[in-house]
């Protein structure tokens, strides 16, 4: 017999005999599911989180700032500003206006569904232009709403959210009340935890003057992305900045989803050793059940690396199982769960959902494969070194 | 402070400069639950760790009292009664618990003593005395959860399985 067919044949032996010792096998297998769930569901939260983020930008929309604001809380343009900018070439236009929305930005305190502290949601005062910047746009329910009014329109995203954002509601902050009119989907982005309304009057209703916060500008191609950003930069008249909205929204994200993938990964390899240990153990077990067939073999002339090999694959076989079983379980319980959270960086609500996506499924997969490697590595070289006399006595 | 805190809101009132007055304590709390329900989401991973954990531990001490289950046999003709090999089995079980428990905890605290290990975003990190000893309760929790089903085995052993077994 050459030495494939002798290994396959003692890996089918090993695997064949795993229902008689389904007891130990089962506790190896939930070891390591364990560990694949809590992996995946933690770093489906930094998935999810960080897809909201990148989801909400455009390679072909641009943001402008005043120069040396790290967001758009801390960003400030007069109206003399913003006329000059909304002359940039590469800016798209539609007949003589430029498709670009002048932004102010500011929070509000809205408790959280749930639980009854407040929450920063932002509340954005958009331009006319705000729908055709952002094409994603769109009404979902009710409609939009009217500009010089005060009122409202709600992301998707906060009304799941936070509490009293229902169309047909009244918004109380401060000295002002809101009507909420419609309620707004953009593709999942984080524009969904915003409330919109007429920047002009929000201006009013926060004393701001005429003043915006920031410009969301649609280019009228992805390449003009330079000539825009080089015209406003050298431009006496403007202190600005000017950033893609992708990156910028890639930059906010980068604290949060830091965080919370070390935290993942942190946990996980901590579980990883305690899982390993329980894989050993069972391999060990598994072993030390079957010295006499084990012996009988390497009697026979069984190559002893054959014996090692297959007590590693059926090693690998419960930790696949074992990953594949925590995978399906975090998809099916965590997979769409909607939740908000703060982002550090504009002190703002963000609502996301858990994503489990292919990549980490197979994340966890690979994590458990490797778990199962090595708890089988010592069994099996011990397996390969009995003694075959002893072993053979051995009850 | 909430009483003066009253008073200055309602200072202010209907003005054009609004307050809200909260305590700075209440500040940092409502800041900590607007990142998510950071107590659950904790609570909820490390019930995953812990029943993995547990399964694992109950796994080892299984495995111990099975090959050991001769020497039982032996101790129990020698006259130990079936309660003090209970006892047996489970001191055996809560002393490992206690090994590796308490070197996690004195981890735990090494690294805690080294403050922030996060950059500023959750800038507090302390170890109170009060979650040490509910650390230490949930170590002898966990010894006996995962020695309680081979213990139970072991004293209900009868002599003769146990010396057939060698």
């Amino acid at each position: 017999m050459n030495f494939i067919s002798q290994t396959f044949a003692v890996t089918m032996l090993n695997l064949r005999t795993i229902p008689q010792r389904l007891g130990s096998s089962g506790v190896a297998i939930i070891g390591i599911a364990g560990v694949v769930i809590v992996l995946v569901s933690v770093l489906s939260i930094a998935q999810g989180f960080s897809a909201a983020m990148e989801q909400t930008g455009s390679d072909s929309r641009a943001l402008v700032m005043r120069s040396g604001a790290d967001s758009e809380m801390t960003s400030g343009l007069g109206a003399p500003e913003i006329d000059i900018i909304k002359q940039a070439p590469g800016l798209r236009r539609e007949g003589q206006a430029g498709v670009a929305s002048a932004e102010l930005y500011v929070i509000i305190d809205i408790p959280k569904i749930g639980t009854n502290s407040p929450a920063n949601v932002p509340m954005r005062g958009v331009e006319p232009m705000a729908s055709t910047v952002r094409s994603e746009f769109s009404i979902v329910e009710g409609r939009m709403f009217q500009f010089g009014t005060n009122e409202v329109v709600v992301g998707r995203g906060a009304v799941a959210n936070f509490q009293g954002l229902t169309v047909g509601s009244t918004i109380h902050s401060g000295q002002n009340t809101w009507q909420v009119v419609g309620m707004f989907e953009t593709d999942g982005s984080i524009a969904e935890t915003e409330i919109w309304c007429d920047s002009r009057v929000l201006q009013g209703a926060y004393r701001r003057g005429n003043t915006y916060q920031t410009l969301l500008a649609s280019l009228d191609s992805s390449q003009s992305f330079d000539t825009f950003r080089d015209w406003l930069t050298a431009n006496p008249q403007v202190n600005v900045q000017v950033r893609r909205e992708t990156e910028y929204y890639a930059q906010q994200s980068r604290a949060l989803s830091t965080l919370i993938r070390t935290v993942g990964f942190g946990i996980a390899a901590l579980m990883g050793i305690g899982a390993v240990f329980g894989a050993i153990l069972t391999m060990y077990t598994a072993v030390s059940t079957r010295s006499r067939e084990i012996a009988t073999l390497r009697a026979l002339g069984f190559n002893t690396t054959s014996v090692v090999v297959s007590v590693l694959t059926e090693s690998l076989a419960l930790a696949a199982i074992g990953g594949a079983i925590g995978g399906v379980l975090a998809y099916v319980a965590f997979n769409g769960y909607q939740t908000s959270t703060m982002n550090f960086s504009t002190f703002s609500q963000v609502a996301f959902a858990f994503q489990v996506t292919p990549r980490l499924l197979t994340m966890g997969l690979t994590y458990a494969l490797l778990m199962g490697l090595i708890g089988g590595l010592f069994p099996a070289l011990r397996a390969a070194r009995l003694p075959i006399p002893s072993a053979l006595r051995e009850l | 402070a909430q009483q003066m805190g009253a008073k200055f809101d309602s200072m202010f009132a209907n003005s054009s400069a609004e307050t809200k007055t909260t305590t700075e304590k209440g500040f940092v709390e409502g800041f900590a639950k607007q990142v998510g329900d950071i107590g659950s989401i904790m609570i909820a991973i490390l019930v995953a760790v812990l029943f993995t954990m547990l399964l694992v531990a109950a796994n080892t001490m299984a495995q111990s009292v099975r090959e050991r289950t001769s020497e039982m046999g032996v101790l129990k003709t020698l006259g130990f009664s079936s309660g003090s090999i209970l006892a047996l089995v489970l001191g055996e079980s809560v002393l490992i618990a206690v090994i590796g428990g308490s070197l996690g905890l004195g981890l735990a605290w090494l690294i805690v003593q080294n403050g922030d290990p996060t950059n500023g975003m959750l800038p507090i990190f302390i170890l109170p005395a009060r979650d040490v000893v509910i650390g230490a309760v949930m170590i002898v929790v966990l010894g006996l959860i995962a020695g309680a089903l081979p213990a139970f085995n072991a004293m209900n052993l009868k002599i003769t399985d146990a010396l057939r077994r060698s």
